[in-house]
């Protein structure tokens, strides 16, 4: 029983990481209609967002310590942050502490622009031509974002950690009256889903609760009778993609202390999520977030060292199994809608 | 000649004396000149524009004519290099039998993967093939390298150690892939003058199978069945409610190109006797999308066009560096040179994926056919051009 509710849990996080990815694909392929194999890619760049905060925290000033000397015995150069300078050693430590939830702030307006940029100066001008030109371009902007955020940062993973109250880890099994330590889980992670669930939340009270929403729902349904009747129907879906970008590039941001960035780790999830929306059904969006969770449970589950032993490998290949089986005895996915991306 | 009719034998002559010659050609500048950094027509380099060539040409069969975008085709080319590497491990080093069970291997894989995702088409079946390839790595990478079992060796990929069965080896063989007893390695140089000319006997065994796998392209983009992939790109549905089933036509041609991508895969192996996982991976798949892409889709030429290119322009961005650049732009005042160099450093050494990307965007967005439109757009230009002056001539003399 503790067994299962540990592996459960352990899906959670990457669940929440898929689920994000792929609600914003969705969103994108929902209103739009094009297939963004760049999304991995923003991802990658919310995670960066957290990098280049995490740095710009961390600037400091070399000071020469005369009291102290290094090993050669030459007077030790000491670096303070300017952070640590200006708000004294315990603010300004606590602000460089807080550096990865500081940087939503910082990821949110970016990743908009640079989802409405994307929108406005490349993706417009593929909404009439195929499929696979889409993919193509796509691909190919995934490569350069990739190898620019590469040529800057380099291709080693760079540690980001958690907050270091947030560092610890929660004994559930006390919780729940299993023994102490049989169900540890690190905060963060927790922390990570409960965001997730608040971050999908407000997409979807955006989407259903709002008028901009209500117009955007239309516009999926009916593009074009939504744009007779005199609404500037474009100007919302580039808007929306700016949202699906920002969700994405959060996603990536809160991931870091999980993960380590480096720059193809938007890619390694892509490949993932583009099957969980096609588990879940294209253009639906709980079945994004459904199948995101479910396959990332499914993952965990498939990861013990019983189901490793029974079956060697499952866990490697457990999600494309799935994939493959749902698509073959549901063609639409598990949610799918009828007349969306029957071709 | 061959069953081609006049266009496609001029345009396989051409081919066959290019890929005959291309030591020669591909080699312009003399040894010890400073140009000689460009030169190509070394045998390493060689090999991976033939092979590379056939890989291409394989999958252009299946997007250039039907349009299904697939994006797992690495997967066969390293089903393709294991199977060729058991062979020298189990019986010969010989590479006759080792590209038969390549080609085999991978076409059986392409009949079980192609099964699955030919029931869906589109976007849909770009990603089953992609679930399809990073399943097979994940497999290859990881699962089937555990002890009881090591099928791939894992991440330090399946190499021929002296303790191998190698059943039909004997001596006076040579240790390395070998055509009944010719080794692969073995290399004629020919000096003329200041030139040194490299004449290998595995660029010249891949170049005679690309001439083949080239010859059998374009009998199949000629043929009634390369008629009825066209149908099934212009209009699928359409030949479905004419009462044609169209789906063994498209398991037919996923068979072909993925039969090719094995021979590739193969032929990697004759020249490099290991395999690794990396090679299914999925950017070298979309490595082979690029190269068709930017070559051109649909074409005969346009993939091995493609193929070459990338492989071309990948070795010698990478070789350059800030020094050779400071070099070429000696004749330069020093601020500007500066400059110049710091502009071009993201672009040279590692950076050339960036290069890449970039270049392939510029293909598709503004060249969708690729280097092949992009020719014929230049001979259309010219002729238009000569063509005016010719009207120009006319409308004087009459005038006169």
């Amino acid at each position: 029983m503790d067994a299962l509710l540990l592996q459960i849990l352990n899906g959670l996080d990457k669940g929440s990481a898929y689920a994000l990815i792929a609600l914003g694909l969705t969103l994108i392929f929902g209103t739009l209609g094009v297939v963004n194999f760049a999304h991995g890619a923003l991802f990658m760049i919310g995670a960066f967002c957290a990098v280049f905060i995490q740095g710009l925290l961390n600037l400091s000033y070399e000071t020469i310590d005369e009291t102290q000397k290094d090993f050669l015995g030459n007077p030790l150069k000491v670096k303070t942050p300017y952070l640590e300078n200006w708000f004294g050693p315990e603010t300004g430590g606590a602000i460089i502490d807080w550096a990865v939830p500081l940087a939503i702030l910082f990821a949110i307006p970016v990743m908009i622009a640079v989802g409405v940029i994307m929108e406005r100066g490349l993706i417009k001008h593929f909404y009439k031509r195929p499929h696979a030109d889409q993919i193509l371009v796509t691909f190919g902007l995934a490569i350069v974002l990739q190898e620019v955020i590469k040529y800057f940062y380099g291709a080693n993973p760079i540690p980001t950690p958690a907050p270091s109250s947030l560092a610890g880890a929660f004994d559930f099994g006390v919780l729940f009256g299993f023994d102490p330590n049989a169900i540890i889980y690190p905060y963060w992670r927790m922390i990570y889903f409960v965001f997730a669930m608040s971050i999908i939340g407000a997409v979807f009270a955006f989407l259903q609760f709002t008028t901009f929403g209500m117009v955007v729902r239309a516009g999926m349904a009916d593009r074009e009778t939504v744009s007779m009747l005199g609404i500037n129907i474009d100007k919302r879906f580039t808007m929306m993609f700016g949202i699906a970008a920002a969700v994405a590039g959060l996603a990536g941001v809160m991931y870091t202390p999980i993960n380590p960035p480096n720059y193809h780790m938007g890619m390694d999830f892509l490949v993932l999520s583009f099957v969980v929306v096609v588990v879940g059904g294209m253009g639906s969006l709980p079945g994004a977030v459904l199948a995101g969770f479910l396959l990332g449970i499914l993952e965990s589950f498939a990861s013990t060292t019983w189901a490793t032993t029974t079956i060697p490998g499952i866990n490697q290949v457990i999600i494309y199994v799935v994939a493959i089986i749902v698509l073959l005895t549901r063609p639409r996915g598990l949610m799918g809608r009828r007349g969306v991306m029957e071709e | 000649m061959l069953g081609l009719n006049n266009k496609d034998t001029s345009l396989f002559l051409v081919i066959i004396v290019l890929t005959i010659l291309a030591p020669v050609l591909l080699n312009p500048f003399p040894t010890e000149s400073t140009l000689a950094q460009f030169n190509a027509g070394y045998p390493d380099l060689m090999q991976k524009f033939v092979v590379f060539g056939i890989f291409a040409i394989g999958f252009n069969i299946l997007f250039g004519l039907t349009g299904y975008l697939s994006f797992g085709h690495a997967a066969f080319l390293g089903v393709g290099s294991y199977s060729a590497v058991w062979i020298y491990k189990l019986f010969t080093y010989n590479v006759i039998p080792a590209l038969i069970l390549a080609v085999i291997v991978s076409g059986i894989f392409a009949v079980l993967i192609g099964y699955v995702s030919l029931r869906r088409s589109g976007i849909y079946f770009s990603i089953l093939t992609l679930a399809f390839a990073q399943m097979s790595f994940a497999l290859a990478y990881s699962v089937l390298s555990n002890p009881k079992f090591n099928l791939t060796n894992g991440e330090t990929g399946l190499q021929i150690y002296a303790n191998d069965l190698q059943l039909f080896h004997r001596e006076g063989l040579p240790d390395f892939p070998h055509l009944f007893g010719l080794s692969m390695v073995s290399t004629y140089k020919l000096g003329v003058g200041p030139w040194e000319f490299q004449l290998n006997v595995a660029y010249y065994f891949c170049a005679i199978m690309m001439i083949l796998a080239f010859y059998f392209a374009i009998r199949l983009f000629r043929s009634p069945f390369g008629m009825m992939l066209r149908a099934i790109k212009s209009n699928q549905q359409r030949l479905n409610y004419t009462g044609l089933n169209s789906r063994p036509y498209m398991l037919a041609a996923f068979v072909v190109s993925g039969m090719y991508a094995g021979l590739a895969g193969g032929l990697l192996a004759v020249t490099d006797p290991l395999a690794g996982a990396e090679r299914m991976q999925w950017t070298a798949s979309g490595e082979v999308v690029l190269m068709t892409i930017l070559g051109g889709t649909g074409t005969l030429i346009g993939p091995v066009l493609g193929a070459g290119f990338i492989k071309y322009f990948e070795n010698i961005f990478s070789k350059i560096n800030d020094q050779v650049l400071h070099q070429w732009f000696t004749f330069l005042p020093d601020g500007i040179e500066d400059v110049l160099v710091a502009i071009v450093h993201p672009f040279i050494g590692k950076g050339w994926h960036l290069t890449l990307g970039i270049l392939f965007m510029l293909v598709v967005i503004f060249l969708p056919g690729g280097l092949v439109e992009g020719g014929q757009r230049i001979a259309r230009l010219l002729r238009r051009l000569s063509n005016r002056d010719k009207a120009a001539d006319a409308t004087n003399v009459s005038a006169e």
